[in-house]
């Protein structure tokens, strides 16, 4: 019934989206993206070329999760390759390890309940870690997992199934388990793990629309996502 | 502040196209206020707009707010122990900047819910509970610095498996599930913190998320809090047979979700008599 009596007012165009998306990687990525963005504008962008659609609906959420899921497995698995990993301590071994098996075990779920729904691999653009500085590798796993959690409970108010919503939640509070562990890291036995910066005077955690963890995303992932038909 | 699906799955009891137009401003208010409700003050919530609310069944409106009085309940025991924790002088130093935040954020929730059920949904909010941290004579959290922690452990974990559990009964209303999903994260995050300190401080070997059903050095009580967690299949897929990721690793990915009367089970060791 709520497909039928509201319109989706919060379309967002698709010219005025990529403007959008590419503001946010500039904002991200610096100067030395900024000559690659301007290039680009002079380039006729064919439509979603190599782009995704995540579709409507709640395969269109599964999607979005799913994109998320595939950007944070993709970054474990490097995170893993790299020398801050390989130089951790063991305590950090564990926990890099253990978050590179949930993400993949969240993405490749994802994928087979989506089935012949699902989008496809997301081509990633971590140029911006350095997988060697413990500072960089966990400041951009804190973004992730925030990030993650900040998209789900955003999220969860669209879905139309009461089972999908579960499944959402089974896996939210994994991932800020996750972010609050990472904070933790960052700055051990401090209130960071549940900082004022995600978390408001009503003891809410933040969260984020389509949009806005799309764009931040965006600094990480070269393919565009065409998120129009999500639920509004 | 809340209602807006129970809203959104109600049509205008009208044919007047007037009075529809009248219907759906209203509920678009509603939706708007909504996404605003978390940059405004909490006591400026939302008793101005209440006024527009049309005619919500009653039945809806009452199984909200039972949800949210049950949630009241946890959240009035976990403020309280952690007060009770800090006033004590039984945390250390060095760590209690961890518990006064956990402490603020439950005292926020109570406030939070308490708000909700009254001027939103016109409700009574369930009365604080008097509590027995000791259930009876068991424990001494507020002399154990282990024991403290422990039970700590044993509310957070119980308090996302609670909110999970209570997602779809309340997913008529987008603003009341939101909230739910963005307490419940907080408290997951809690979970993690204590989880991941308690082994830091030698006193048990979990990590962060849960492995399996094991509840590591917690009293044996404390099995009914992770059973069920060893669950490695959903909507039908097993997510070891699809991936070949070891069991631990995969239950660790998913948390599950307990009803009111698994918790209440739980939360009942704690209440005085």
């Amino acid at each position: 019934m709520k497909k039928e009596l509201f319109k989706p007012q919060g379309l967002i165009q698709h010219t005025d989206r990529r403007a959008f998306l590419k503001m946010g990687t500039l904002s991200v990525a610096g100067a030395g993206l900024l000559l690659m963005g301007c290039k680009d504008d002079e380039d006729v962008m064919p439509p979603v070329s190599g782009g995704v659609s995540l579709g409507s609906g709640d395969v269109g959420i599964l999607n979005y999760a799913y994109a998320l899921e595939q950007l944070e497995a993709a970054f474990y698995a490097q995170v893993m390759m790299g020398s801050y990993f390989a130089n951790a301590s063991a305590e950090e071994k564990t926990i890099m390890g253990d978050l590179e098996k949930h993400e993949r075990a969240h993405r490749e779920f994802f994928k087979a309940a989506l089935g012949a729904n699902a989008i496809a691999d997301l081509e990633v653009d971590f140029s911006s870690i350095d997988f060697s500085s413990r500072n960089s590798v966990l400041g951009a796993a804190k973004t992730f997992e925030d990030l993650g959690v900040a998209a789900y409970n955003g999220a969860g108010q669209f879905l139309e199934s009461g089972d999908l919503l579960l499944i959402a939640g089974k896996i939210v509070s994994v991932e800020a388990r996750h972010a609050a562990a990472i904070r933790d890291l960052i700055n051990p036995n401090s209130a960071d793990f549940a900082g004022d910066d995600v978390i408001d005077a009503n003891g809410l955690e933040r969260t984020l629309n389509f949009q806005e963890v799309l764009t931040a995303a965006s600094a990480y992932v070269k393919t565009e996502i065409d998120f129009s038909q999500l639920p509004s | 502040m809340n209602l807006l699906k129970l809203l959104d799955s109600m049509c205008p009891d009208t044919t007047n196209s007037e009075e529809k137009d009248r219907f759906y401003s209203r509920r678009e208010a509603f939706r708007q206020f909504g996404d605003m409700s978390k940059k405004m003050a909490l006591a400026a919530v939302p008793v101005s707009l209440l006024s527009a609310l049309p005619n919500v069944a009653k039945a809806d409106t009452d199984s909200l707010i039972g949800v949210l009085n049950y949630a009241l309940t946890l959240e009035h025991l976990e403020y309280n122990y952690y007060q009770m924790g800090l006033d004590s002088g039984v945390i250390d130093a060095a760590e209690r900047p961890i518990f006064q935040k956990i402490r603020d954020h439950e005292l926020a929730h109570v406030n939070f819910l308490t708000e909700v059920i009254s001027n939103v949904l016109m409700g009574t909010p369930v009365a604080e509970p008097s509590f027995d941290f000791t259930a009876g004579g068991n424990f001494m959290p507020f002399d154990d610095y282990p024991t403290f922690l422990a039970l700590a452990q044993a509310f957070e974990d119980t308090g996302v498996r609670a909110y999970k559990g209570q997602a779809g009964n309340v997913m008529e209303s987008d603003v009341v599930l939101t909230a739910a999903l963005s307490i419940h994260s907080v408290e997951a995050r809690h979970a993690s913190m204590v989880r991941r300190l308690r082994t830091k401080k030698g006193q048990d070997m979990t990590k962060g998320w849960i492995t399996g059903n094991d509840y590591g050095t917690l009293p044996a009580a404390a099995a009914g809090i992770y059973a069920g967690e060893e669950n490695v299949s959903h909507a039908g897929v097993n997510v070891v047979n699809l991936t070949g990721i070891d069991q631990d690793a995969v239950s660790e990915g998913w948390d599950e979700p307990l009803t009111m009367e698994q918790t209440l089970g739980i939360a009942s060791l704690f209440l005085s008599s």
